[in-house]
């Protein structure tokens, strides 16, 4: 097949009519002669700029050869050494504000499809049994991570290929952070691709502790003084849901995000062989315009709902992905723009029954050169809706700032952290990802816990 | 996972455990709650830590089985594991934390409804290991319902039980015995810990409100998580919004929004929690009285 070079090779979705229905994975991802047809179109630049845009610099030309010559196992192993997570990343990552905003290929054309070949090099090895390689020996020095989202993962797996005997400590029962309990099933499938980028991590010699919230449980100096921890990771993410404040938010029917994603994807509330429950809702109102808010909507699109998202700004302040927005809007979910919600209107049962929103528009620019949303005098109206789902963002839990002596936070209770190597304010504590910056991304969170691994093995060997 | 060394049956559907986790039996305390998911396939259930063993590493619950998942947990017999159970969840009683000679001069009562008298007794229990005395009322709507007498008398100074039905103890509920005890016996408090029923912490706190007694209630919402990532167990309490789970589960009684935390109780129940719910609140709304009595 001739391949129009300033053109991507198209990658196979499921329907929208038919995947609006069901949890499965709406990417399908390319097979070998699609992804070696796509490897074609990369220039193999010999200043590389997608490889400025990647935070972890994978050698994106490097596999991108290997994948072009049919040589699949040794792409995998180049990707290898920058990231613990392909699998995932290829498929979360923001590719179009990363590595693939600045590919050559996407100054007269469509950048390369680096997550789409990344996505493919790692489902590739998963099916044919590839593993990292482990040490040989440990050195047996312990080394504790606090949380296994990909932070704590990446860290752990780094340490553990550089011969640390590391354990990770999850408060919840299932490790993977919001890879498990947060993004769904249809766009990063559990067992398939996350479960199996744990297996990856354990089979370095990573023991994984569940059900241990620090600071609870134990405690950050208690691992270091009583349970032999030379140094302590902390990889606790941002996961304290934000409310309005508006009259009703406690009504019947009025969810954080996280609440509803999480009975939906750790609890798996849409099977019905799992005891925890979910109201799905009829109609529902979801208020938000990032990647969770996405995520929420098409969730409950999938549970049988019609789906308002209601966002205070414009179509292109929306902070999500354009490809979560695209593919939202193709499954049918409704887009109240430039809305805001006042009050959450609630029957004498307790349950709500609307929303009040006030039309809103774009005021002049402020300082910043952004231009705020003010209300339209007069424009209140109720959307009538059974549920809503706040996603406002999160923020980082002060349960483990809030019982460990001396570790510092900022005023947002993010912990202060040096983002070249993780060190904290406490001596022998790092940290980082969502933690430390606030809710950002995957692969942000990767190379914070390569960076405080490094930055750990240095401590360690002082 | 996580055995179960002990089994017992109690009372009305009322079961005791000692489970085998030692990381919890290390690090809790009265006031304090744990998360049990059974299987792969089970929710996560909140139960309140009734004692623990630090030396055995074994943490005690007790729990009534009212719905789907709970019947389940009563079927699982000693020698049998759960899959999980974390904590310990949730902040201590704030008496570990008072200063020994504040609380050596409070008058404290605690007061428990049906199974709620499983959480009230580490309290007292502790109190009394720590060389302070009080007082103790168990209440429920008939005698079958009444469980853990003996085992609170060991730490209580005294203690009352009473019955809506008068078939074992003073006859009338928790509240008819507050004011018995305060009207008629000359009793005199500082402090008021209620444990039971929404309903029957809603019916003492307006009571103690009355007699001007500071009063601590400990809150059961829905719970997902329990560590402060959903929101879930959200409430009112003096017009702010607080998560149970991180921010309690004691509160102070007079300033909780009892209503509109028994609302959002009725959000997911299994039928036969419906009909449990629907036995505890009965009528109690209209007569005014409190319709305690657990179940
Ligand atoms: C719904 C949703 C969709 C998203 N979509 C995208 C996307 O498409 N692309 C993208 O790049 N990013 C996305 N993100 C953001 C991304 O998931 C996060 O930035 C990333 O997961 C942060 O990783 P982390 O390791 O820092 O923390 P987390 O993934 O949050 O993991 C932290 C872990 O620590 C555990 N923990 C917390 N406190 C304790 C304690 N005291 N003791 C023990 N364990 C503890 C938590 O239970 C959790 O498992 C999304 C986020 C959400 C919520
Ligand atoms: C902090 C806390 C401590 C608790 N301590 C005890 C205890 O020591 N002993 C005891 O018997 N019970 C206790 N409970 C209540 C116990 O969790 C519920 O009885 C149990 O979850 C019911 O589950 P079910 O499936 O059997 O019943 P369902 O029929 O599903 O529900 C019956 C009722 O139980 C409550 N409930 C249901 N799901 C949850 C949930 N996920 N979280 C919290 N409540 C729920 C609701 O009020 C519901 O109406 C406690 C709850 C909390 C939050
Ligand atoms: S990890 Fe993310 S940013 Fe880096 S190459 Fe892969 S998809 Fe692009
Ligand atoms: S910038 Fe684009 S074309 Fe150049 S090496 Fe990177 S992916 Fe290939
Ligand atoms: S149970 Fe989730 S925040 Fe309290
Ligand atoms: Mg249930």
């Amino acid at each position: 097949m001739a391949v129009d070079v300033l053109k991507r090779i198209p990658v196979r979705e499921q329907e929208p009519q038919v995947r609006a229905k069901n949890f499965e994975e709406v990417c399908l991802g390319y097979n070998q002669e699609e992804a070696m047809d796509e490897a074609t179109r990369c220039l193999q630049c010999k200043n590389a700029k997608c490889i400025q845009g990647c935070p972890v610099s994978i050698d994106i030309p490097s596999f991108i050869g290997k994948v072009k010559e049919g040589d699949i196992a040794e792409a995998y192993q180049i990707i290898s050494k920058y990231s613990a997570l392909p699998a995932v990343c290829g498929r979360v990552c923001p590719q179009e504000s990363q590595c693939e905003s600045k590919c050559i290929r996407g100054i007269k054309g469509e950048p390369v499809s680096i997550g789409k070949l990344e996505r493919f090099v790692a489902d590739w090895a998963r099916e044919n049994g590839i593993k990292p390689n482990a040490p040989e020996a440990t050195n047996g020095i312990k080394v504790a991570v606090i949380g296994s989202g990909p932070a704590g993962l990446t860290c752990a797996g780094d340490l553990a290929k550089a011969g640390y005997e590391v354990t990770i400590f999850e408060a919840l029962h299932e490790a993977g952070g919001v890879l498990s309990y947060g993004i769904p099933e249809f766009r990063l499938p559990k067992q398939t691709v996350v479960a199996s980028e744990i297996e990856n991590v354990k089979s370095l010699g990573v023991k994984i502790e569940t059900n241990v919230v620090i600071g609870k449980s134990t405690t950050i100096d208690e691992l270091l003084q009583e349970e032999g921890f030379s140094a302590v990771f902390v990889g606790s993410g941002a996961g304290l849901p934000k409310f309005m404040n508006i009259p009703g938010e406690n009504a019947n029917g009025v969810f954080s995000a996280n609440e509803y994603l999480t009975r939906n994807n750790l609890m798996k509330a849409f099977d019905e062989s799992y005891a925890t429950p979910i109201k799905g809702g009829n109609k529902v109102a979801v208020v938000g315009g990032g990647n969770v808010a996405m995520d929420a909507a098409r969730t409950a699109l999938r549970l049988g709902a019609e789906v308002h998202i209601i966002y205070r700004r414009g179509e292109s302040e929306l902070p999500a992905r354009v490809e979560e927005v695209h593919h939202a809007k193709e499954e049918g979910i409704i887009f109240d723009l430039l809305t805001n919600p006042k009050e959450i209107i609630v029957n004498e049962d307790g349950w709500v029954s609307g929303i009040k929103v006030v039309d809103m528009e774009l005021g002049e620019p402020d300082a910043s050169g952004r231009r705020s949303p003010v209300e339209k005098a007069g424009s209140e109206h109720i959307i009538d809706v059974d549920t809503v789902i706040m996603s406002l963002g999160t923020s980082p839990n002060p349960l483990i700032s809030s019982t460990t002596d001396g570790l510092e936070v900022n005023k947002w209770q993010c912990i202060m952290a040096d983002e070249a190597n993780g060190a904290t304010s406490k001596e022998g504590v790092f940290a980082g990802g969502d933690a430390v910056t606030g809710a950002a991304t995957v692969i942000l969170a990767m190379g914070a816990g390569k960076a405080a691994a490094k930055g750990i093995e240095e401590f360690l060997k002082k | 996972m996580f055995k179960i060394v002990k089994k017992q049956y109690l009372a009305n559907n009322i079961y005791l455990m000692d489970v085998l986790a030692p990381r919890v039996a290390k690090s809790c305390f009265p006031g304090q709650f744990v998360i049990v998911k059974m299987d792969e396939k089970g929710e996560r259930i909140p139960l309140t830590i009734c004692d623990y063993d630090r030396q055995a590493g074994t943490v005690t619950i007790v729990f009534q089985s009212v719905g789907a998942s709970t019947k389940i947990m009563a079927e699982y017999e000693e020698g049998e594991s759960f899959r999980d159970f974390v904590g310990p969840l949730g902040c201590r009683s704030e008496l570990i934390d008072e200063e020994p000679e504040e609380l050596k001069a409070k008058k404290i009562l605690f007061v428990a409804g049906g199974v709620g008298t499983a959480p009230v007794y580490p309290q007292v229990k502790w109190m009394k290991e720590n060389g302070y005395d009080v007082d103790v009322i168990i209440g429920a709507r008939n005698k079958d319902l009444i469980i853990l007498v003996e085992e609170m008398k060991q730490w209580a100074e005294n203690v009352y039980v009473c019955t809506d039905d008068g078939s074992l103890g003073f006859k009338g509920n928790v509240n008819d015995q507050i004011k018995d005890l305060v009207n008629n016996q000359g009793k005199s408090y500082d402090l008021v810990v209620a444990i039971g029923p929404l309903i029957m912490m809603k019916f003492v706190s307006i009571l103690t409100k009355e007699l001007g007694i500071k009063t601590i209630v400990s809150m059961n919402p829905v719970m997902v998580d329990g560590t402060g990532m959903c929101g879930a167990c959200r409430l009112t309490v003096g017009g702010k919004v607080k998560f149970a789970c991180v921010d309690g589960p004691e509160f102070d009684g007079h300033l909780v929004d009892f209503d509109e935390s028994m609302k959002r109780q009725q959000m997911y129940k299994t039928e036969e929690g419906r009909e449990v719910l629907k036995l505890q609140e009965g009528d109690t709304h209209h007569h005014g009285g409190c319709g305690c009595g657990g179940n």
